[in-house]
């Protein structure tokens, strides 16, 4: 390695190394690291492929389960068994930082990486959804923002094919310059016929297949690991850039390829490329590799060693293959048209060792590279910050009640993160694979079929990052609970998480005190309701210098079962005369609501009520009511409050309601307050004494707040406030409106 | 009857096409991979949807150059049976077996819900079981779907009888409203003059069994094949 420089202190501190983690470097090689040796460090050991600043509390998860096929951290995804032979790998991930630069290509790669990481495991992805964050709406960047991002979500995930069917979409200004990307995939697979990312067998060839290299994405997963600044835009090389076409075409032949058998083990390119495949594989397999990288396929004329190896550019896969079966693997890749190249063999050495054009460019050990291995592992220092204890004194008699609630449900009904998001969701092909089970029965969570069964899996992304900031760990365990209420409500049961961990810089102590007090939070909530967290992503320095980090958002992806497809819950209204209920409790809370942030514009507020004891309580009950049929409808009560859900559950079929409120709590808080724990329910008259006996048998709190009427007039106490075609021409129109079109 | 299903690369309905050919229908399907030069004795192709070859060209612009379009195209001059569903309908109108072009929507975004269609004769075998005065609900799921033929294709299409749906609201009613991606006269679907070949942007096979909520795609099956057993 005569010819290759070598490297300082300095260089190591532009590539985003700590002094300490150079000196680190040296004492594992043994000698001053080369600058292409360097780079593999400095991308490895970055926060987003080391998780150095998060695995300590990351651990502290719940990860066990009777259902865990695959722990967190040990695959691309995680894996659980949905019975019957059946595997379900699903997986959420974050494309932030791309996205707030180029959003069309930032959100499109957003896709196309995480449906890799389903189908480099084995499994045919079904369906994907997307949870986007943006700043206030009335600005002309966010709108340039939600358009190229819901445009690239839209192209790259129509093309490949695979239904998008559910996700979230939320405006705050704290969102403005930093917007939160996190998309979604679950795929199906066979027990048995899963592929491990590992790599042994002396000899063995290792292939790379799917597109060439260029040099997009270079020093992408660094680029993920710091603040946005006026200079980020420098980095628009480290934006990749996608294909879906090369995606789909990808799917079929690594689908087929392992059919084969010759497979050994399998990684995509994703976060710093050839690298991060060669040495989490090696490392895993306790094996080393030779990599010749001028046999790279290359779309780009004299890229240099660091270049071919950090290189992100999207659609690729590492294959260790079993020598004597390059023949069968070569056929697949050839029908398919695509690249697919022996780039190196399988050693014993335990090390990587990389040639260009014959001379050795880098000399590494695999397993100090990697997390787990002799990545660092810091443990950061954390502070409560000082709004958090002004939040506390919160009071709801501060806040005067307005004499008008009607314009209150106006404002909301207006309101662009209650609106129907059909602006973004009629973009994304949501009816592909003819699976989809909710497209034409609107649940509160997606309902897909999972073909050649009976079952079917149940999924949702929930966050309301807004109680998250008020409170980490309670509005955390908010998210949580907020899911599994969201599967129970359509039928489900809950099975296990994924987790897209979205704050600001970790090195700040306010930031970590949020980051690990949202750990605690979940790692609570997802104990009582039995759903492990099977793995997904953290993205930390999600902060612009000028305005501060965004509310910290942990974006829970739940996974839910439906063993008996006639479980299947709906949200709609059906029949005029049919008694609406409220399952749980109303409370004197009006704390962190849409309606006390966006009316009142107060933001200095705790989390909501919410206690997770009674909450999992009125799940079960609610599963009961579902299964023995007691109910015809069932809507959760979030954002917005009962109101909102009110009439959400009313527009489907263009029916009223009549209720009366409780007297005993504040009306604005019985409408638009958002205490958790508490669900809509419909029952047909002649059901109400097999409902009213379900729940009295039960501890969980329920009232009749009164009925459905077929004028469609929405009316409280007998004051009418708005007819829901009114009401639904608004709330399907809040978004055109803004953002322009029919 | 044999249905033979081609698959281009890039073409992601062609198993949701099979399933309902294959599982609720009952027919026998073939796979037909686009490099192949063999029917394999299939009395009905179909061309699916999906995004062939990427479609950054233009739709279907070069999936009409693969090796087994030339013989679609030869089966089809035989008076042959051929169908195209959204990209399949563009490939057709590309390889000059339909008339008339699918322009980008009117709105320049894709667009995927469910819209209204009505059948517009009585005298093809794609829509000759069908209610002329029924609103289907079918999906619509494409970014280039605005229909485009010059004035004298429209006027021979009018004149021929070549018109095989328009869509619609709700209530049946032809209006602008109506219609979701700018086609001209609402035009959601046509065949030739010879009237054996068959193309539509909505998709039936999205909408043909109760799993999914929505069986009004059955109609256009169930004209297919009671014909075809007739």
């Amino acid at each position: 390695m005569e010819n290759q420089e070598l490297t300082t202190v300095e260089t190591a501190r532009d590539l985003g190394l700590l002094p300490e983690e150079f000196d680190r470097i040296q004492e594992i090689l043994g000698r001053v690291p080369n600058f292409t040796e360097l780079s593999i460090f400095a991308v490895m050991w970055s926060e987003h492929c080391s998780y150095k600043n998060s695995i300590t509390w990351l651990k502290t998860l719940p990860k066990d389960g009777p259902r865990m096929l695959a722990k967190a951290g040990e695959e691309n995804a995680g894996l659980v068994d949905l019975g019957d032979g059946i595997g379900c790998a699903f997986k959420i991930e974050s494309h932030n930082h791309p996205s707030a630069l180029e959003p069309y290509q930032g959100a499109a790669t957003g896709v196309g990486g995480i449906n890799r990481d389903i189908f480099t495991m084995g499994a045919r992805p079904i369906a994907q959804m997307n949870s986007l964050r943006f700043g206030d709406l009335s600005l002309d960047k966010t709108k340039w923002l939600v358009k190229g991002v819901v445009k690239g979500i839209s192209h790259y995930g129509n093309a490949f094919g695979i239904p998008t069917v559910g996700g979230e979409l939320f405006f705050d200004e704290c969102y403005n310059i930093n917007p939160l990307v996190n998309a979604f995939s679950a795929g199906i697979v066979k027990a048995g016929e899963t592929v491990s990312a590992t790599s042994y067998g002396v000899g063995n060839p290792v292939y790379i297949v799917g597109s060439a290299t260029g040099k997009d994405g270079i020093h992408g997963a660094a680029f993920a690991s710091k603040d946005i600044t006026e200079d980020s835009v420098n980095d628009l090389p480290a934006v990749q850039v996608g294909d879906p076409f090369q995606e789909k075409l990808l799917l079929e032949a690594t689908l087929e390829v392992i059919k084969t058998g010759a497979v050994i083990g399998m990684q995509d390119m994703g976060a710093a490329g050839i690298i991060c495949s060669n040495s989490e594989m090696s490392a895993k397999g306790e094996h080393g590799m030779i990599i010749h990288l001028d046999r790279v396929p290359m779309r780009q004329e004299n890229m240099k060693p660091y270049e071919i190896l950090l290189s992100e550019s999207q659609e690729r896969m590492l294959i260790v293959v079993e020598k004597g079966k390059e023949a069968l693997v070569e056929a697949v890749f050839d029908k398919w048209d695509l690249n697919c190249a022996i780039i190196g063999e399988v050693t014993d050495t335990k090390r990587l060792e990389y040639y260009m054009n014959g001379e050795k460019v880098a000399d590494v050990p695999a397993d100090d590279l990697v997390l787990g291995g002799g990545a660092p592992v810091y443990k950061r220092e954390y502070r409560e910050p000082a709004y958090y204890a002004e939040n506390q004194k919160f009071k709801i008699e501060d806040v005067a009640e307005p004499e008008n609630l009607v314009e209150v449900a106006e404002h909301l009904i207006g309101h662009a993160n209650l609106a129907s998001k059909r602006w973004v969701t009629d973009q994304y092909d949501s009816m592909i694979g003819t699976s989809t089970m909710t497209t034409n029965r609107p649940s509160d969570a997606a309902v897909v079929a999972v073909k050649g069964t009976d079952k079917a899996i149940v999924l949702t992304c929930d966050c309301n990052s807004r109680y998250v900031y008020a409170d980490p760990q309670k509005g955390t365990a908010i998210a949580v609970a907020e899911a599994a209420r969201n599967i129970t409500c359509a039928g489900g049961e809950p099975v296990a998480i994924t987790n897209c961990l979205n704050f600001g810089n970790p090195y700040i102590p306010e930031v970590y005190w949020q980051f690990v007090g949202a750990i605690k939070g979940m790692g609570e909530a997802c104990t009582k309701f039995e759903t492990p967290v099977t793995g997904g992503n953290v993205s930390f320095y999600n902060q612009s210098s000028d305005e501060g980090p965004v509310f910290p958002t942990p974006t829970i992806g739940m996974l839910g079962v439906m063993d008996e497809m006639d479980n299947l819950m709906t949200l709609d209204f059906k029949q005029p005369g049919d008694l609406i209920y409220l399952v749980g409790e109303s409370q004197n809370d009006i704390a962190s609501s849409q309606y006390l942030a966006s009316y009142h514009k107060i933001l200095a507020a705790p989390a909501p009520y919410f206690d997770l004891e009674k909450e999992y309580a009125m799940h079960q009950v609610v599963k009961q009511l579902i299964k023995h049929k007691v109910i015809q409808s069932a809507h959760d009560v979030a954002d917005g409050g009962l109101y909102i859900a009110l009439t959400e559950a009313a527009m489907p079929n263009r029916l009223g309601f009549d209720i009366e409120s409780d007297s005993s709590i504040r009306k604005d808080a019985f409408l638009f307050g958002e205490a958790q724990g508490r669900v809509v329910v419909t029952v047909a008259p002649d059901d109400q004494e097999r409902f009213v006996e379900m729940m009295a048998t039960s501890e969980t709190e329920f009232s009749l707040l009164g009925t459905v009427n077929g004028s469609g007039d929405a009316t409280v106490d007998g004051e009418l406030f708005g007819n829901i075609t009114d009401i639904k021409m608004v709330h399907d129109n809040v978004l055109h409106v803004i953002l322009g079109d029919e | 009857m044999k249905f033979g299903v081609v698959i281009f690369p890039g073409s992601n309905c062609d198993e949701d096409i099979i399933h309902v050919l294959q599982n609720v229908m009952g027919q026998q399907v073939v796979r037909l991979w686009h490099k192949d030069h063999d029917l394999q004795g299939a009395e009905f192709i179909v061309l699916p949807g999906g995004f062939s070859f990427g479609d950054y060209l233009r739709s279907g612009a070069i999936a009409r150059f693969s090796p087994i379009m030339q013989e679609v195209i030869q089966f089809a001059a035989k008076g042959g049976k051929v169908m195209g569903i959204c990209n399949g309908f563009q490939i057709l109108t590309e390889a000059g077996l339909l008339p008339g072009a699918l322009l980008h929507n009117r709105n320049r975004k894709f667009i995927c819900r469910n819209i209204y269609l009505k059948a517009q004769t009585p005298n093809s075998l794609v829509t000759r079981g069908i209610d002329p005065q029924r609103a289907l609900k079918i999906p619509l799921a494409h970014g280039e779907g605005n229909y485009f033929a010059d004035a004298d294709v429209l006027k021979a299409l009018n004149d021929n009888d070549q018109v095989l749906f328009r869509y619609c609201d709700e209530a049946g009613n032809i209006t602008d409203d109506s219609n979701p991606n700018g086609s001209l006269e609402n035009i959601a679907g046509v065949t030739n003059s010879g009237r054996n070949v068959f193309g539509f942007m909505p998709h039936p096979e999205r909408a043909a069994e109760a799993l999914v909520g929505n069986q009004d795609g059955l109609a256009i099956f169930e004209s297919i094949l009671s014909l075809a057993n007739a």
